[in-house]
């Protein structure tokens, strides 16, 4: 038996060609997301079994038009090729077409081949090749791109077994030649003495370094100084780098006259139908609304359900063991620490897979294009980008993904704009928070007979923040000094009935970046978090005698005065010591020390507010009546003001508190990441937190 | 074939930009501009020869949705400005 070979391929192609779905058909669920060495651009990989004696590890590379990239998703495509170091180079690369777009397509292949790397074209969506009357003569094809070229359908799963096997057959021939050497035809002279620097490298990946400015490993010192001298004349360069697209697409033409034939007359126009609809003036943006009225209509609706079971799921694990274990520290760190916090983790899932499922179809089917083009002249008068919509929608389950997704707007100032207004949606994790208050200052009553006034209350928090969002948004246009080009071009691709497998990849992929990212943060959190409410300095260890000696004399029940202990304790503790000693900044806001534990244990995630009130009004773990927690709450009454804690001008100081300020350390380590540099996320932090605080103490200030 | 026709006879035709198009209308990107095109553009299928149809304005006439060559795409106003058409008259 021979030994088994595994064969690394990059899988590389234009954006709304099929990739992903070839990527999942080739992979199924045995694929990992990884990071780039250097740049936190996602790095898809995944097994995949090619035949008996071969195995391949598949890198999905960003979609990209060309090789010279624009954005920072399609840098990762050129620095993964032009990278020479056995261990991380592919073998093989598997470029993907589709069928329609043809020419197209074949620029991007061009460049590849010219890179001299063993590759194979797979030219998708064969299925839809009658329909559309096209016709191909692969033969001829092959023989005129000198490569192998496989007609596969990565959605009916057709022609997947000719790749496998043309991908061993190119792995083992392991010839590879350039397919237009089109830089000769532009400048002689000029390749020849850039050829002449490296004989270790082709001709275009010269050009391309000293184009994109990208050197790797392999370069000596020497080298790079003699490309450098090469960057010298900008113009020229930009009138080589014309002349090379244009010589490619002769090419091109020339092989696909031959080769590609397209019936006209059969061609179907439901494109233009459905975009005289969604691109419309008016019925565009009606049709934009709904859309997202349905969204977040589903997320409240179907999410509540799976929400309120996971919910409920963990109290009773944690009372369960709590009954079972042998009391101690564990047990208590488990119970009160671990448990609950990765179930305040887990009860996001339903409402960011939701969203995302939302948001997955609708990239899917080819409309998210035709909201960039509608919102962008919208979006660019805030500094922002067509492409920011995608981002901020995504801001309402998480901010963490929506921080991500502003990786394809290519202008830098555009980018980061998006990027620091992105908290001010309202995520997911202010949700616990809202309902709570809301629910404790805002009579259920309805208006006009119908609409719930709470609903209302929250549908205008959401107003708040997306309104937030875009004035800040336009204050930092003004204000932030940054030179970037914003070229704005985004294809708008056929319509297409969405994969339902990989709209179910994205989703697992999405909410797994929530779960590992966020998620580490907040139940590492909860578990210090206990621990600082449960231990204290010496007067916390005699609090319990204290209190048991002071009230001995009233006729209390049994869990009364456990209850009064619990509340004693955390006053003593260190997380309540912490929460007396800032209550001086925080009394003008309306709020008092309690408030304030609750703020300082949400300052790096804002969902634990509610758990942290929960417990300062102890109720007892294994009694998970919100009503009661509610109860509580209304009936408190603050020591400085001798008013109720929670009345209605400290409830409406607290909803403004945190619709704006800065309480999640997940999204700041991934500002950190994505701008490369603690200035931004620190700026987030500072700005909205004074916003913030400003903000509710004129609110306080009015209403009290 | 048009731009044949238009060195034959260039007063059937005069010069414009993508900006100036109409919606439905019809030009061919013409060689002049061939400097100032980005190259992302000319990548997508921009190319000197191509024929453009303007599909849609968003509102403002900002940004533009085209058809060159097979390529849908869109752009914006300022860029469409600097991308010169043969125009028939």
């Amino acid at each position: 038996m021979a030994s088994n070979t595994n064969i690394k391929i990059a899988l590389i192609g234009n954006p709304n060609t099929g990739k992903t779905l070839l990527f999942n058909q080739l992979t199924g669920l045995n694929q990992k997301v990884g990071n780039y060495p250097g740049v936190t651009v996602d790095k898809k990989e995944g097994k995949s079994k090619l035949s008996a004696t071969h195995t391949a590890t598949i890198t999905d590379l960003p979609g990209t038009y060309s090789i010279n990239p624009t954005s920072l998703d399609e840098s990762i495509v050129l620095k993964t090729l032009l990278k020479k170091d056995i261990k991380s180079s592919p073998d093989v690369i598997l470029v993907v077409a589709d069928a329609e777009n043809l020419k197209r397509n074949l620029l991007l292949f061009s460049q590849i081949k010219d890179l001299e790397i063993p590759t194979v074209l797979a030219i998708n969506m064969i299925d839809q090749m009658k329909k559309k009357g096209i016709s191909i003569d692969l033969n001829a094809l092959q023989k005129e791109l000198n490569t192998e070229v496989i007609l596969i359908s990565a959605k009916k799963n057709e022609g997947i077994n000719d790749l496998k096997a043309a991908i061993i057959k190119c792995h083992v021939a392991a010839k590879a030649s350039p397919l237009c050497a089109v830089n000769h035809k532009i400048d002689a002279d000029y390749f020849d003495r850039l050829k002449e620097i490296s004989p270790n490298h082709s001709i275009y990946e010269l050009w391309l370094m000293v184009t994109q400015n990208n050197y790797p490993d392999s370069i000596t010192k020497e080298e790079k100084e003699n490309l450098l001298a090469f960057k010298s004349d900008a113009s020229k360069l930009k009138k080589y780098q014309h002349k090379e697209t244009i010589y490619r697409y002769q090419e091109i033409n020339r092989i696909l006259k031959e080769t590609y034939i397209v019936d006209k007359t059969k061609a179907t126009d439901l494109r233009g139908k459905l975009d005289r609809i969604f691109t419309h003036k008016i019925f565009g943006y009606f049709f934009f609304f709904l859309i997202l009225l349905l969204i977040f209509q589903s997320i409240f609706d179907w999410a509540s359900l799976p929400m309120d079971l996971i919910d409920g799921t963990f109290a009773d694990i944690s009372s369960y063991l709590k009954r079972e274990l042998s009391p101690g520290v564990l047990t208590d760190l488990l119970t009160d620490g671990i448990i609950p916090g990765i179930g305040g983790v887990l009860i996001f899932i339903p409402q960011i897979a939701i969203l995302f499922m939302f948001i997955a179809i609708l990239e899917e089917t080819g409309y998210m294009s035709r909201v960039v083009f509608l919102m962008d002249k919208i979006m660019r008068r805030f500094g922002m980008n067509g492409k920011s919509v995608i981002p901020l929608i995504s801001g309402t389950a998480c901010a963490i993904p929506a921080v991500m997704a502003t990786r394809t707007i290519s202008s830098w100032k555009e980018r980061l704009i998006t990027i620091l207004v992105v908290p001010f949606t309202t995520c997911s994790a202010r949700l616990p928070v809202y309902a709570i208050l809301i629910a404790l200052i805002i009579p259920n009553k309805k208006i006009f007979g119908f609409y719930s006034l709470q609903g209302f209350t929250l549908l205008m928090l959401y107003v708040l923040g997306f309104a937030t969002a875009i004035l800040s948004a336009y204050i930092l246009q003004k204000t932030l000094k940054i030179k970037s080009s914003s070229f704005f071009v985004v294809e708008m691709p056929n319509y297409k009935f969405p994969s339902v497998k990989n709209v179910f990849f994205e989703v697992v992929e999405k909410t797994k970046a929530f779960v590992l990212g966020a998620g580490k943060i907040i139940l590492a959190l909860s578990v210090v978090l206990w621990f600082l409410a449960s231990n204290g300095p010496d007067s916390y260890n005699n609090v319990e005698q204290n209190i048991t000696s002071e009230i001995s004399n009233q006729d209390l029940s049994e869990d009364e005065l456990n209850q009064k202990i619990a509340s004693a304790k955390l006053e003593h503790s260190y997380i309540g010591i912490m929460g007396k000693s800032i209550e001086p900044a925080i009394k003008p806001l309306g709020y008092d020390w309690k408030v304030g534990i609750a703020l300082i244990t949400s300052f790096a995630a804002r969902e634990v507010f509610v758990g942290t009130l929960a417990t300062i009004y102890s109720v007892e773990n294994d009694d998970e009546n919100t009503s009661t927690i509610k109860e509580k709450m209304r009936n408190d009454i603050n020591q400085n003001t001798g008013e109720k804690t929670f009345n209605f001008p400290v409830g409406v100081s607290l909803l403004v508190f945190y619709a704006f300020a800065m309480q999640c350390m997940a999204t700041l380590a991934i500002v950190k990441k994505e701008t490369n540099t603690w200035k931004w996320p620190l700026i987030q932090l500072f700005g909205m937190s004074g916003l913030a605080y400003i903000c509710s103490f004129i609110v306080y200030q009015i209403l009290s | 074939m048009i731009l044949n026709t238009y060195l034959c006879h260039p007063k059937l035709f005069f010069l414009s930009t993508i900006a100036s198009l109409l919606k439905g209308e019809i030009g061919y990107i013409s060689e002049e501009s061939l400097d100032e095109i980005p190259l992302k553009l000319l990548e997508m299928g921009c190319l000197p020869g191509a024929e453009v149809q303007l599909i849609q304005l968003a509102p403002l006439k900002d940004p533009i949705y085209i058809n060159v060559n097979g390529s849908h795409l869109a752009i914006r106003k300022e860029t469409a400005a600097i991308i010169k058409i043969i125009k028939a008259h």
